[in-house]
C-alpha cells in the first residue's frame, strides 16, 4: 500500500514536517469532531451537558479509553490484540472476588490481582505471537476464547453482587469532582503516561517503526520480537487494569463480563486515528475515539433516539474515519511525491 | 490501490500450489529458487495438515462415541448441523475471501440485518416469497458496499468490515427495535428445524456441504478460483499477470452478502424469531473455524477440505463435549486450544531452526537483507519469510 506511512521513513527534510503536520492535524480532527458533536447535541438538548450526563460519558468512555491504550500499542506496531474483552471478564472476576475470599483485604492488593492477571495473559499473548512468528491476530483470537472459557469455568453460574463488595472499592467507580470521576482523571493520567512513552520513548517510537515497516525496522536493527512482546505484555496489563475498574463501576460482575469489548475497542482506536496497519495514530487520539463513541450513545439516550441505533452510527463513523484518512492519505503522497522530485537533482 | 510504485514486483504466482499455512524460515537457509512459494517440501506439509485434520475430526468423533453412546445416531447429527449449519456455511464465502487476504467480518451481522428485514417485512405484511427475494437482493448490496469500501476506495477490509459489521447490526436493529417477531408460519419454520426428506441431515447440512463442493471446485479447479491465491499470495503479481483482482474481490464480497443473507433466513425459520441480537458474535467463530482449517489469515493458502474437516471437528467436538456434560460455555478453552495448535504446530520446524540459530535470532531478526544503493529498503528475497509476507500483502498482522 503506498499508504504514508510507507512514504514516512523514506521521507526526509520537509516532507517529513508535512506528515507530521498531517498526522497532527488527524489528532486534533478528532477533538474537533468531538466538541461539534457536543455542540450540535447540547443545541438541540440542553441537558446533554448536565453534570450528570458528562459523568456518564466519561465513566463509559474511561474503559474503553483504557484499553484503547493498549491496543494502539499493539495495533501501532501491526498487530491486534482481541483478546482484551475476555482479559477484562477474567481479570474483574477473579479479582472482585478476592473480597468473598480473603477477608479484609486491601484495595490496591486487589487492584494488583487484576493487573497481574491480565499480565500473564499478556505474556502468553506477546510470547506467542512474537516468538511462534504466528500472527497476534490468530492468536488473541484463540485466547479470546480460551480465557474467556477460563472465566466461565471458574465463575460456572455465579457473580459477584456489589453488596458483597468494599463500600470504598465501589466508590471509586462512582465518587466524581464536580461531575468528573476521579477513576477519569487517574485513568487520563495513564494515557497521557503511555501517550509520552508512544512518542518520547526509544521503544515507544520503535513500535511504530515496526508497524510502518517491518523490513526496514529489522534492517536497522530494532528488535522487533521483543517489542511487540512487550506491547502485548502492556495491552494484558492495562486490560488487568481495565478489569478490576470494570467491577467498582459496575458491581455485578458474571461470567460475561467484557464481552464483545474486543471490536468496540478497535473501533474507537482506529476512530480515533491509528492506523490499523499500524505505524501512525496515537493513544490521546485513540482515547478521544473512545470518548466520541461513548458521547454518541449517551448523546442518542439524552436526543430521545431509540439506543439501538447507536451501533449504526459507530459503524458509519468508523467507515467514514477511514475513507477520510484514506482520502487523506493518498492526497498526502501526491504532495509527497511531487516535493520528492523538486528535491532531487 | 498504486502499491507498484513502492514494492518491488515479484514473479508472478498464479498457478502455483499454496503453500503451507506456515512457511519455512529464510534464516540460515540459502532462497529457494525459482518463484519462492512453490516449494515441494511446502506441499507435503499443506497434505500432512489436511491428513492431520482428518485424523483429529476422526478421533472427535471416535472420542464422541466413546465417551457417549448418542453421539453417532442420526438424531444427534441432525442437532449438530441445526446448532453448527449456519456458522459452516458463512465459514464458506469467509474462506474464499481470506484466500484473496482479505477478511469480511461483517458476516454475522449481514445475518443479523437479513433476519431483521425479514421480520420487518413480514409485518408489514408482505408474502414470503417476496421477502426472501428481497432479502437475497439486500444481502448483495451489502457485500456490494464492503466490497466497494475494499476495492474502489481501497480501505483496509479488516477496518471497514468492522464497520459494517456495527452499521448493519445497527440497522437490523433500527428496523426491529426491542421488538421480536415469531409469528411466521411452520411451513417454513420448519425447513429451520427438520431434516430434508430421505437424507436425515438439516437444510442447512445439506446447503453448507453443497455450498462447500461447489466453492471448492470452482476454487481448486478453475483459473478464476486459482486466480484468487494468486491474489492472496501476491497482490501486485496478480495485477500484472492480468487478474482482475478488484472486479474479482467485489464478487467475493457480493456472494458473501448473499449466502450469509440466506443464512440469516435459515437462522430466522430455525429459531422462528426475527430479533436485533440474532447471529451476535457468531463472526469470530466463523473465522475461528476457516483458520483451523488451515486457510491462511495473509491469504494465498488453504483449501476447501481443510474447512470442510475443521467445520465437522468444531461441530463434532462442541457436541461430544455437550453430550458429555462438560459446561458448554467453557468449551471455548478447546476451540481456542485447537485454533492456538493449528496455527502453532505448522511453526513448529521455524522456531527449532531459529532456536538452532542462537539465542539473538530468537530475539531480534539478524540484519539479512542488503540496502539498496539508492538508500531505499530492497524488497525482501522471496524467501517466504512471514515478516516480509507482512511488507507485502498489506495486512494488519
Amino acid at each position: 500500500m503506498s499508504s504514508p506511512d510507507t512514504a514516512l521513513v523514506q521521507a526526509t527534510g520537509s516532507p517529513q514536517r508535512l506528515v507530521d503536520m498531517v498526522f497532527r492535524l488527524r489528532e486534533y480532527g478528532i477533538i474537533v469532531v468531538l466538541i461539534v458533536f457536543i455542540a450540535v447535541t447540547t443545541s438541540i438538548q440542553p441537558r446533554f451537558l448536565h453534570q450528570q450526563n458528562i459523568m456518564f460519558v466519561l465513566l463509559n468512555a474511561t474503559i474503553y479509553a483504557l484499553l484503547a491504550l493498549g491496543e494502539t500499542m499493539v495495533v501501532v506496531s501491526r498487530q491486534m490484540d482481541l483478546s482484551v474483552g475476555s482479559v477484562l471478564g477474567l481479570s474483574a472476576y477473579v479479582s472482585s472476588n478476592l473480597f468473598g475470599q480473603v477477608h479484609g483485604i486491601p484495595i490496591p492488593v486487589v487492584f494488583l490481582a487484576g493487573i497481574g492477571i491480565g499480565l500473564v495473559c499478556g505474556v502468553v499473548n506477546g510470547a506467542i505471537t512474537a516468538f511462534a512468528r504466528v500472527p497476534g491476530l490468530v492468536v488473541t483470537l484463540a485466547t479470546l476464547y480460551i480465557i474467556r472459557g477460563i472465566d466461565f469455568s471458574i465463575v460456572g453460574g455465579g457473580e459477584v453482587v456489589a453488596s458483597s463488595l468494599p463500600a470504598h472499592f465501589t466508590a471509586i467507580g462512582s465518587d466524581s469532582l464536580d461531575g468528573i470521576p476521579y477513576v477519569t482523571m487517574v485513568v487520563a493520567v495513564v494515557i497521557v503516561a503511555g501517550a509520552y512513552f508512544l512518542r518520547s520513548f526509544r521503544s515507544g517510537r520503535e513500535l511504530y517503526a515496526i508497524g510502518s515497516n517491518p523490513d526496514a525496522a529489522r534492517l536497522v536493527g530494532i528488535p522487533i520480537a521483543r517489542r511487540v512482546f512487550t506491547a502485548y505484555v502492556a495491552s494484558g496489563a492495562i486490560a488487568g487494569l481495565a478489569g478490576v475498574i470494570w467491577a467498582t463501576y459496575y458491581g455485578l460482575v458474571d461470567s460475561t463480563a467484557g464481552t464483545g469489548y474486543e471490536l468496540t475497542v478497535v473501533t474507537a482506536v482506529v476512530v480515533g486515528g491509528v492506523a490499523i496497519f499500524g505505524g501512525s495514530g496515537s493513544a490521546v487520539g485513540a482515547a478521544f475515539g473512545a470518548l466520541l463513541l461513548s458521547a454518541i450513545a449517551t448523546a442518542l439516550y439524552v436526543l430521545g433516539v431509540s439506543p439501538f441505533w447507536d451501533p449504526a452510527f459507530d459503524g458509519l463513523l468508523l467507515v467514514l474515519a477511514i475513507t477520510l484518512d484514506r482520502g487523506i492519505a493518498v492526497r498526502l503522497a501526491e504532495v509527497m511525491r511531487k516535493r520528492t522530485f523538486r528535491h532531487e537533482p | 490501490m498504486a502499491t507498484a510504485g513502492i514494492s518491488a514486483v515479484a514473479p508472478p504466482v498464479s498457478g502455483t500450489e499454496p503453500p503451507a499455512p506456515s512457511p519455512t524460515s529464510g534464516v540460515g537457509e540459502p532462497p529457494p529458487s525459482g518463484t519462492g512459494l512453490a516449494h515441494p517440501s511446502r506441499l507435503r506439509v499443506l497434505a500432512r495438515w489436511e491428513i492431520a485434520l482428518f485424523a483429529t475430526f476422526v478421533a472427535v468423533f471416535v472420542v464422541g462415541r466413546v465417551l457417549s453412546p448418542e453421539f453417532l445416531t442420526s438424531y444427534n447429527f441432525l442437532s449438530m448441523g441445526l446448532s453448527n449449519g449456519e456458522l459452516a456455511i458463512m465459514a464458506v464465502p469467509m474462506m474464499l475471501i481470506v484466500v484473496t487476504g482479505e477478511i469480511d467480518l461483517s458476516v454475522s451481522s449481514t445475518l443479523c440485518l437479513a433476519s431483521c428485514l425479514l421480520g420487518f417485512l413480514w409485518v408489514h405484511g408482505w408474502p414470503m416469497p417476496a421477502i426472501i427475494v428481497v432479502v437475497l437482493i439486500c444481502g448483495a448490496f451489502l457485500g456490494a458496499f464492503n466490497g466497494f469500501l475494499v476495492t474502489r476506495v481501497g480501505l483496509p477490509s479488516i477496518a471497514v468490515t468492522i464497520g459494517t459489521m456495527l452499521l448493519y447490526a445497527g440497522i437490523g436493529e433500527m428496523l426491529l427495535g426491542s421488538n421480536i417477531v415469531s409469528n411466521f408460519p411452520a411451513a417454513y419454520t420448519n425447513l429451520g428445524i427438520y431434516s430434508v426428506p430421505g437424507i436425515g441431515l438439516s437444510y442447512s447440512t445439506v446447503i453448507f456441504f453443497g455450498l462447500a463442493l461447489i466453492s471448492g471446485v470452482i476454487l481448486h479447479f478453475t483459473p478464476f478460483g486459482r486466480s484468487l491465491f494468486a491474489m492472496g499470495a501476491n497482490q501486485e503479481a496478480a495485477i500484472f499477470s492480468g487478474i482482475r483482482v478488484k472486479r474479482t474481490k467485489t464478487i467475493l464480497y457480493i456472494f458473501s452478502g448473499i449466502v450469509c443473507s440466506g443464512t440469516g433466513i435459515l437462522y430466522t425459520f430455525r429459531l422462528s424469531s426475527a430479533e436485533y441480537n440474532n447471529g451476535q458474535g457468531l463472526v469470530l467463530s466463523v473465522v475461528a473455524i476457516v483458520l483451523l482449517g488451515g486457510v491462511s489469515i495473509f491469504g494465498g493458502t488453504g483449501s476447501m477440505v481443510g474447512v470442510v474437516f475443521a467445520v465437522l471437528i468444531y461441530s463434532g467436538l462442541l457436541d461430544a463435549l455437550l453430550l458429555t456434560g462438560f459446561p458448554q460455555q467453557a468449551s471455548g478453552i478447546v476451540i481456542g486450544g485447537l485454533l492456538l495448535l493449528s496455527v502453532l504446530v505448522p511453526s513448529v520446524p521455524e522456531f527449532r531452526s531459529r532456536l538452532r540459530a542462537g539465542r539473538h535470532r530468537l530475539w531480534g531478526q539478524p540484519p539479512e537483507t542488503a540496502i539498496a544503493h539508492n538508500g531505499s529498503v530492497a524488497q525482501p528475497r522471496l524467501t517466504g519469510d512471514s515478516s516480509s509476507k507482512v511488507g507485502q500483502g498489506g495486512q494488519p498482522i
